[in-house]
């Protein structure tokens, strides 16, 4: 499995306070990689990180040929090289904010805002609306969507343009079984598509989930790596004592 | 839908843009057949111009724009040479008008007077007072012990400077709460002072109209004091000068100030609201 | 009748009130909203004071508006060649430099909420600047839409600014609101309460107008 996008002493602070400061974070083809940990212990500025939302005070990630490090120095990618970043990845936050317009005009933006829109973006919308479920609620407005039915809208959003990098931050947090079911079968389904396996991060705070369709998973604790591993292993012979310690629903902080 | 939205919005704009289009060039065009004529709001209310107006308009063709505002600000007006002729009754000021150089004529027209109003049951002042010294005095002291209000005008017009010149000629102080500056024009101010039971100086034809005979008003205010060379209140006619003021419409001012002098004119204002006052509003100069 | 001669000088008065105010508010709006949205959009040093500015200038009083364009349209004064002073034109002129600061900031504000709410979700999709600028101004039309509304109202409802350099003449610059005024002036008080019912009407069915185009854009809910 090659690598993808990895992130190297990768740290953000705010003056005196650090939020993030991780080791080594690789992220693979066809991987889904659940990264657990308590609220406040940087996981979505870590997805932020990723996403170039933010600058890192110190190290870098890489994605292709495109580096985004601190400034200064200032050796963060070039306009051009920063939205081809953007547009090789997508990013599903906890609370989606969709905009005005049928679902499917939702859907089919990442494809238009690439020029990839029009006639023979029809197939894909379609495919994908159907794989989330939303095949009925295609040309409803968002304004009248359920929670659920939005979050999905957000994931087939983000499927659709089929990016090397899948960044999710808790998208089934507030959905009931029904809604996290389908985002879950199709998360897993997508990572296996042949033609396309993109590498997901999935922040999560569901152990169950976690275990359910992550091959591995991270901890993260006030903003550190803790611990990160196949799944069967971080849940069943946890080499720190806090992973034990959140796996077990007795992290008190 | 947006198509529709987009149409509906255009048609608006279009008939907005239209009608201001009209309207703007049909004032400029007939710029040389309008005569801008700075008056007063009392003036202007008593309906005069109304009647007065029209037999000129028809006979030159031309309209007649009326602007009523107060004194200070009609001679204001024709400083700046807004306006083309004024019609207003403020001697002093007119003077000054016409010494500063701002005026070509000025024609002394009709006069008629002032009158001191009061509350219908008056106890200070009664009918038999000599003279508007006395009257004035015995508002003032009443004021002073708080007994009573005086309400001013107080918006340099015509009247409130006919009004603050008795007191200054009296040498009346008007110091003090009982002396009311309310700013406003002769039927607000009458109006207000109506609701206090106070006191006040007004043109006579306001005075009829708002508070007469067969009028609204009639019985809240009494005229408490008339009659005498001070409360005089003569009207004149002023032709702004168009040398000076090059704008100015200068062949109908005064083709207007020929027609305030003729035997039609005369007749008209000699006779305005005789029937229904019962008396007229207005007497002329010879 | 109240105040007016006849049912036809009635409705020369309406008509020119929704065309002083209508094409005031359309030549406001074309200055306003881009104004508008290029500032909400903006992020520049000073941009704070700039807003300061604006916002006070919203609350600009529309006697101050009027006595402005006064000054300037009046034969003494820097345009006073163009003979605007007592004509519609002038009275257009002081509503424009009234509501345009009203447009501007409604729009500014709400272009400024857009902004935050979906320039970060629209940029991570892959936007450009200017596809993102095109996204939250498109989610902004609504509440654009209201604030030009909003200027129509002021419009209409001001009495200060039209009176000044419009001159409340008969038959050329007289609107609803100056007539009222001069009925009120006179004392008759029935007769500007009805003026004043017919233009609340006027803005009532304005309004309802406005609100059915709002809600037929919005789409099928």
């Amino acid at each position: 499995m090659s690598a993808v996008m990895t992130a190297t002493g990768l740290r953000r602070s705010y003056g005196e306070r650090t939020v993030l400061d991780v080791g080594e974070i690789a992220l693979h083809r066809g991987e889904i990689l659940a990264l657990m940990g308590p609220s406040g212990s940087g996981k979505t500025t870590l997805l932020r990180l990723l996403a170039t939302l933010e600058r890192p005070s110190a190290g870098e990630v890489r994605f292709g040929d495109a580096t985004w490090a601190a400034s200064p120095p200032a050796v963060g990618p070039s306009p051009g090289d920063l939205l081809s970043w953007r547009r090789g990845l997508a990013f599903v936050s906890q609370n989606p904010v969709l905009f005005t317009g049928s679902v499917r005009d939702n859907v089919v933006l990442g494809l238009e805002l690439r020029g990839r829109g029009g006639p023979g973006a029809e197939t894909a919308v379609t495919r994908v609306l159907d794989d989330l479920g939303l095949g009925t609620l295609a040309l409803t407005s968002c304004r009248s969507l359920s929670a659920g039915e939005a979050q999905r809208v957000a994931v087939a959003r983000a499927f659709v343009i089929r990016p090397e990098v899948l960044l999710l931050d808790e998208p089934t947090a507030n959905l009931d079984p029904a809604n996290v079911g389908i985002i879950e079968r199709a998360l897993v389904a997508a990572a296996g598509v042949s033609d396309w396996r993109p590498a997901i991060l999935l922040v999560t705070h569901n152990l169950f989930q976690a275990r359910r369709i992550a091959g591995r998973t991270g901890l993260l604790v006030a903003g550190r790596l803790v611990e990160a591993g196949p799944t069967r292993d971080v849940f069943g012979r946890p080499a720190d004592p806090r992973t034990k310690a959140f796996v077990e629903g007795e992290m008190v902080f | 839908m947006t198509r529709k939205v987009g149409v509906v919005l255009a048609c608006l704009a279009v008939l907005g843009l239209l009608g201001w289009g009209g309207f703007y060039v049909h004032s400029r065009w007939d710029d040389a057949r309008t005569l801008t004529l700075a008056t007063t709001t009392s003036t202007y209310d008593s309906g005069l111009l109304d009647v007065l107006l029209p037999p000129f308009e028809a006979a030159n063709k031309c309209k007649v724009d009326v602007v009523a505002v107060g004194s200070g600000q009609a001679l204001e007006l024709g400083r700046n040479g807004d306006a083309d002729v004024l019609l207003v009754h403020s001697p002093a000021a007119e003077q000054t008008f016409m010494a500063e150089g701002h005026g070509l004529s000025r024609t002394p027209l009709m006069y008629n007077d002032f009158i001191v109003i009061g509350p219908p049951n008056d106890p200070l002042a009664p009918r038999g007072k000599l003279d508007i010294q006395s009257v004035f005095v015995a508002i003032g002291a009443a004021g002073a012990e708080g007994k009573a209000v005086f309400l001013s005008r107080g918006d340099d017009s015509g009247t409130d400077k006919k009004e603050k010149g008795l007191w200054a000629k009296f040498s009346l102080v008007t110091e003090g709460a009982w002396y009311q500056e309310v700013g406003a024009g002769m039927g607000d101010t009458l109006r207000m002072t109506a609701e206090q039971g106070g006191y006040t100086l007004a043109d006579r034809a306001t005075y009829l109209a708002r508070y007469g005979q067969g009028s609204e008003g009639q019985g809240k205010l009494a005229v408490v004091f008339e009659g005498g060379q001070d409360l005089y209140n003569p009207y004149a006619v002023i032709i702004v000068d168009p040398v000076s003021h090059p704008n100015v419409n200068g062949k109908l001012a005064e083709a207007f100030t020929a027609y305030l002098a003729s035997e039609e004119a005369r007749q008209i204002i000699s006779t305005f609201g005789a029937d229904r006052y019962g008396q007229p509003l207005f007497w002329l100069l010879p | 009748m109240f105040g007016v001669s006849s049912w036809s000088e009635l409705g020369g008065i309406i008509l020119l009130s929704l065309a002083v105010s209508g094409t005031a508010v359309l030549l406001a709006a074309a200055a306003a909203v881009p104004l508008g949205t290029a500032l909400g959009l903006s992020r520049f040093r000073g941009r704070a004071v700039v807003l300061r500015v604006l916002y006070t200038l919203m609350g600009l009083p529309p006697t101050v508006a009027g006595l402005l364009v006064y000054i300037a349209v009046s034969k003494q004064g820097p345009l006073g060649s163009l003979n605007l002073l007592f004509t519609p034109a002038a009275m257009i002129i002081a509503q424009w430099v009234l509501v345009t600061p009203i447009i501007t900031g409604l729009v500014a504000v709400a272009v400024e909420e857009r902004d935050r709410r979906y320039r970060e979700t629209a940029v991570v999709l892959g936007a450009t600047p200017w596809q993102t600028r095109l996204l939250v101004v498109r989610e902004a039309r609504p509440a654009v839409f209201s604030a030009i509304v909003a200027g129509l109202g002021r419009a209409t409802a001001e009495v200060g600014a039209v009176m000044l350099v419009g001159g409340n003449i008969r038959g050329e610059t007289r609107v609803m609101t100056t007539a009222i005024l001069l009925e009120t002036r006179r004392g008759n008080f029935g007769d500007a309460l009805v003026l004043g019912a017919v233009l609340l009407a006027i803005g009532f069915a304005i309004n309802s107008y406005v609100h059915r185009l709002q809600v037929g854009k919005e789409g099928r809910r």
